[in-house]
This record gives C-alpha cells, structure tokens and sequence, in this order.
C-alpha cells in the first residue's frame, strides 16, 4: 500500500482537508506529522489518519518551518512516503519549497485538485491570480510533495480510524540558523469589522486615496463598515484592521458588498459564514463573480454614486 | 552587505481579456501589460534601502526571454548597481525547479549577505523558487518577511538580520537569521520608489551580463521544458460554478434591482 505522509502544522481544518485528499488517491497508509501537539490533539488526528507522528518541542517553543524542516528531512529521507502533503498556508510557504528541495522531490504547489495517473501525480492549480487554471502533472516515482489550498478539499469524515500515536526521537542537530525573538499580534483598530452586519470591501479599483470618500459614502449610506484588501493597505489608505483575507481579519457579516475586489483566495480566505456577496467589477472574468450571489460588471465610478443614492432615496 | 534580489517579468492579466491559445498550451499576450512582479518591486525597494543605510552593492537578476532586460534596466534605475541576465532559448519551458537551479548557479561563487525573492509570482503563483534556493543553497530561510533589519554582515562572512514575517492567524513573527539567508519578501514592506521615464533612460547604457545555460553549467537535460519537474497538460478557464447572478440593463436599472436584492436577499 502506498504511504502518504500529511505534515500538519495545528489540529484544524486543514489537517482534514489533508486526509480527504490522501483518501481520495486510493488505498493508502496515511501518517500525519505533527509538532508538539497535545495528547488530544494527537487523539483527534487519530481519528482520521492511521499513525500520528508527534515531533517534540522544546517548553514555550511554537511550530517553526527552519525548524521542522531540519526535523523532517532526515526523517522522511528514512520514510520514503509515496507522496508528502501540506497546506499552502503562510508556513506552508515557509516549509514546502525547503523540504521539496532538500529531498530532492517535485514539488506541486497550491493545488486545488489532486489526481494519481499511473506513477503520475496530477494536478489543477491557478495562474495569474485566479484567472487561469492549468492541468499540472509530475513524475512521483521517487515520490513528490504536494501543497493544496486551504478550503479548496472536503474535510475528511470522521470514520475512526484508531490510528498508532508515537512520539518521534529527534536527534540533536547543528544549532538553528533562525531564532525565535517574538510573537507579534495584529494591532486592534479603532473599528472592529468583525462585527459588522454589512460590509463595504474596497480593493485595488478604486485606484486613488481620495477615490475612497465615494465608497465611505456608500457605506454611511448602508450603515455599513468600509472593509478592505490588502493592496489598499500596503499603500497606507486605510488602516490593517480593515483589511480581510489570509493576512488579515477573518469576517462573517451578512452582506459583504465588493468593489473594485478582483477575489484572490486570499483575500475569499477571510470572508466566511456565506454572506449575501455583491460584487461590482469591469471585468467580466474576475475571479470574484464565480464566488459572488449578485454580480454587476461595469465602472464602479459610475455604479457606486448611483447606489448611494438609490439607497438614500429609498431609505427617504 | 551585498544582496542579490531575484525578479520575474509578469504579465499583468488583472483588466486583460484571457485568451487561451487551440492546444492549451500558452495565452494570447497581445493585450497584456507587462512589469515587474509587484512582490519582486518590493523586494527591489529593501534591497537598495538596506545599500542606502549598510553599503555594498544589490545585484538584480532574472531568468528570461530578451524582453525581460526591461525589468533589469527598472532595477537598475531604483538603485541596484548590477544587473544579471540569465537568458537562453533553452530556459523556455522551465518551471519553478527550473528557474531555481539555474538561480542557483548563478548566485554560487558570488559573495552575498542576503538573497531577496518576492514571495510569489503574479503569473505562476507558487511561491516557491525562493525556498528552492535556500534548499539549493543550504541556507536558512525566512518567507513572507514585512520587515527586514541587519546588524553586521560583510560579503557572506556572517552577521545576522532581524526579519518579521507573517505566520498563520494573522500573527506575525520576528526572528534572527545568520546571514547569508533567503528571505522572501511580503507587499507592504515599505513604499517602492516612483521609477521615471528619465531615470530609466539614465542607465540605458548600464551594463547587462548576460550569462545562457552554458556559462552557468547545466546541462541540456537540466534547462527549461526538458528539466521541467511539472509539466503542463493544459491551461483552461475557470469553471464558473454556481456563479454569480449578472444584472443586466442600464446602470439605473441594474442599481435599481440590486437595491432591492439588497433589502430582500441582504435582509436590509
Ligand atoms: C501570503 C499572502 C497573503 C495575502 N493576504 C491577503 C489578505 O489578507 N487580503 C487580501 O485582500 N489580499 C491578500 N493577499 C494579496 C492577494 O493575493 C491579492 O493580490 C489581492 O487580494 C488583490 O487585491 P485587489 O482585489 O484589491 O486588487 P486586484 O487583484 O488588482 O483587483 C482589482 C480589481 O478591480 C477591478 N477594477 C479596476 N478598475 C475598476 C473600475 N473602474 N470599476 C470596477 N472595477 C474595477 C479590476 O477589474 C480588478 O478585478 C495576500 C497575498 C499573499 C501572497
Ligand atoms: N524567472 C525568474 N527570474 C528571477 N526570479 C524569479 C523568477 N521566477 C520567480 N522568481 C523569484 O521567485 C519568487 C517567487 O516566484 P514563484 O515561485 O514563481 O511564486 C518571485 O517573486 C521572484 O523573486
């Protein structure tokens, strides 16, 4: 039977969406690998793979990729797993790529589907930002590594699966090249959109600073908080604590309006509980209309002042 | 504190109509806008504000076709003093192994403090030819850095930098890595400098090294389409799903009925 090893980095989600995906190649054996997690973390991941592999921290240590990676390598080297799976999150990005390298394997990144053709394995995964797709295929006879979007699987169900807990020895490396300092939070804003019922979401069309105030406008109109993407923020016109997506605050109101928002799965990653989404956008093709319930294509310059006005008329 | 700061052409398709060419092999380009990838100009921005405040030298380097110099001259024009093109027909085809291997041979026998990438690239989006090349390289790597620091650090003989980088939950890290370090570079780290039609004009005569698979030492089977790991089967749109409702008529029309969606569906 062939081994897949998923590389968990919190029991979450995710870890599910790893086993769905190991599940659905075929019969397989299905590790998870797992750093410093708790015996019910290491409980829960039993359920759903058939040997968890728990990599010790050191007291107060948290999940690092340098780290893991220096763990892993030799370890997977000895396992020879038919294929290793991640998340493309943030440590995703950090760990991946190095492990792929270091084990000298092909490497299928951000995968939103995942096939095995023979001793192929097949993929589909986004170009330029969502717009295009592309049908990917690597040679996995000396195994591959793999990294699939968060929210692109089903999670796994939960059939018990009884799986082997074991405690992996680490042997003492070289000193770490990367040393922890701190862990920073995100800066509470003065607004707090997590609260919001209605949100306005501005993005990169909206193209200048003072461009803003119709959207501002708009929002007072609606009751509505003024949301964001992170573009918007890189450039300082609005505050972090309005920007939503993977990098930034996770959201869950009813109606979520997007304006000038092309729908990067960054930025979708944060909008959640399926609000009645809006989009207002002059390409036909952005990626935002295949998630939105109601979609306008035309010039936001000119659609968002009539809709201000509309709403105020009606509201009397 | 020399650096060298990796940078890709992309196409910027945010506005353009997709075309897929018959075969699924490629894209109609006429009606795109070409520049540089927005992390890389990012990138390009911390480079040249860490020679402003150290010193040293930033080398810009790209794998690509000729037109991808202009990336290099833009480079050159926000302050990198060098600028290395790896260029060759052989290249076409290669993927993210690919154009790191060949990254990698370039950058081996120089002497380097720090290795910047973007984190992605607009295009091929994978994010991962900057952690190929601390694989490649054996170095240590920090991704997604908003913030980059360095105490010391002379030429690759040590010295460590301090770099925030984002982790999961909207948290943030910051941690010392010994140089020399890959560090992948984040949008937002700083605000890159405006790059003139003048101040490209300024180093229209700066040289270029240009350097094809031969001067870096790989062989054919390494290069491009023939050392690819993953290989395209075929590009295709999207499919649209559900998808969304697309009002039609005239914008008095469309914002009248959305008004009313708004407050029958939105619950307004
Ligand atoms: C690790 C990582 C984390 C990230 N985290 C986040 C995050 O948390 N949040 C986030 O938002 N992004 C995040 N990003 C960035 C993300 O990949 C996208 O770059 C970003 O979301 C794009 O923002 P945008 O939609 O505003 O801009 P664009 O993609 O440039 O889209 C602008 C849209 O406006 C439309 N438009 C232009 N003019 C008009 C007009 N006049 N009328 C109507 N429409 C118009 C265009 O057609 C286009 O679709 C992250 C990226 C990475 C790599
Ligand atoms: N052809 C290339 N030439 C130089 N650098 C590149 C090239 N392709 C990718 N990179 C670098 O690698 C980063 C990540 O790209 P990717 O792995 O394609 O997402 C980019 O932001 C660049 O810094």
């Amino acid at each position: 039977m062939r081994t897949i090893m998923a590389i968990v980095e919190v029991v979450d989600e995710t870890a599910l969406e790893l086993a769905h995906a190991a599940r659905s190649l075929g019969e397989v054996h299905l590790t998870a690998a797992v750093f410093g997690a708790e015996d019910a973390g290491c409980a829960e991941l039993a359920r759903y793979f058939d040997r968890v592999v728990n990599f010790p921290l050191s007291p107060g240590a948290v999940f690092d990729a340098e780290h893991a990676a220096a763990a892993l390598t030799p370890w997977l080297a000895a396992e020879q797993p038919f294929l290793i799976l991640l998340s493309h999150t943030n440590n995703g990005l950090d760990l991946a790529p190095l492990l792929a390298a270091r084990l000298d394997l092909p490497m299928l990144a951000d995968c939103l589907e995942l096939g095995l053709r023979d001793e192929q394995l097949t993929a589909v995964r986004t170009l330029y930002a969502g717009k295009v797709h592309a049908r990917v295929v690597a040679d996995a006879k000396g195994g591959a590594l793999a990294t699939l979007r968060p929210g692109a699987f089903d999670g796994d169900e939960a059939i018990d699966r009884g799986g082997r807990i074991e405690t992996a020895a680490v042997p003492p490396g070289p000193p770490a090249r990367r040393r922890l300092l701190e862990t920073v939070a995100a800066e509470a804003g003065s607004v707090d959109i997590t609260q919001a019922e209605i949100l306005v979401a501005v993005g990169r069309g909206i193209e200048e600073q003072e461009n803003l105030e119709i959207v501002q406008s708009l929002a007072a109109a609606l009751d509505a908080e003024v949301a964001c993407t992170r573009p918007i923020v890189d450039k300082n016109w609005l505050p972090k604590s309005r920007q939503v997506g993977t990098s930034g605050q996770s959201v869950s109101p009813k109606v979520y309006l997007a304006i000038g928002v092309s729908g990067s799965f960054q930025h979708l990653g944060g909008v959640k509980g399926k609000p009645f989404l809006v989009a207002i956008n002059q390409d036909a093709a952005a990626p935002i209309f295949a998630v939105a319930d109601v979609g306008v294509v035309g010039d936001l310059f000119d659609l968002v002042p009539l809709l201000e006005e509309k709403i105020r008329a009606r509201k009397g | 504190m020399n650096i060298i700061v990796c940078i890709k052409r992309v196409a910027d398709t945010s506005e353009a109509e997709i075309v897929i060419q018959r075969g699924g092999q490629g894209l109609e380009e006429e009606d795109f806008a070409w520049g540089i990838n927005e992390w890389d100009n990012f990138a390009v921005e911390a480079a040249v504000q860490l020679k402003e405040q150290h010193g040293g030298v930033v080398t810009a380097m790209t794998l690509g076709g000729e037109d991808d110099e202009e990336v290099l001259r833009r480079a050159l024009a926000m302050g990198c003093d060098e600028a290395v093109h790896l260029c060759d027909e052989a290249f076409a085809g290669a993927d993210a192994w690919g154009i790191a291997k060949a990254l990698a041979a370039a950058v081996r026998g120089r002497s380097y403090d720090l290795l910047l990438c973007g984190a992605v690239s607009g295009d091929a989006g994978g994010g991962q030819v900057g952690g190929f090349l601390a694989g490649l390289l054996d170095l240590p790597l920090v991704a997604l850095a908003t913030c980059l620091e360095v105490g010391s650090g002379n030429g690759g003989t040590g010295g460590v930098a301090r770099v925030r980088h984002e982790v999961e939950s909207g948290l943030e890290r910051v941690v010392e890595v010994d140089l020399p370090a890959v560090v992948t570079v984040q949008t937002g780290i700083n605000e890159p400098r405006y790059v003139s039609i003048r101040g490209i004009r300024k180093v229209a005569g700066a040289e270029v090294q240009v350097l094809d698979g031969a001067a870096l030492g790989l062989q054919a089977a390494e290069l491009g389409s023939a050392g690819a790991r993953v290989r395209l089967e075929e590009l295709f749109l999207p499919p649209r799903g559900e998808g969304a409702e697309v009002l039609e008529g005239s914008d008095e029309e469309i914002v009248q009925r959305l008004v009313e969606m708004l407050h029958q569906r939105g619950g307004l």
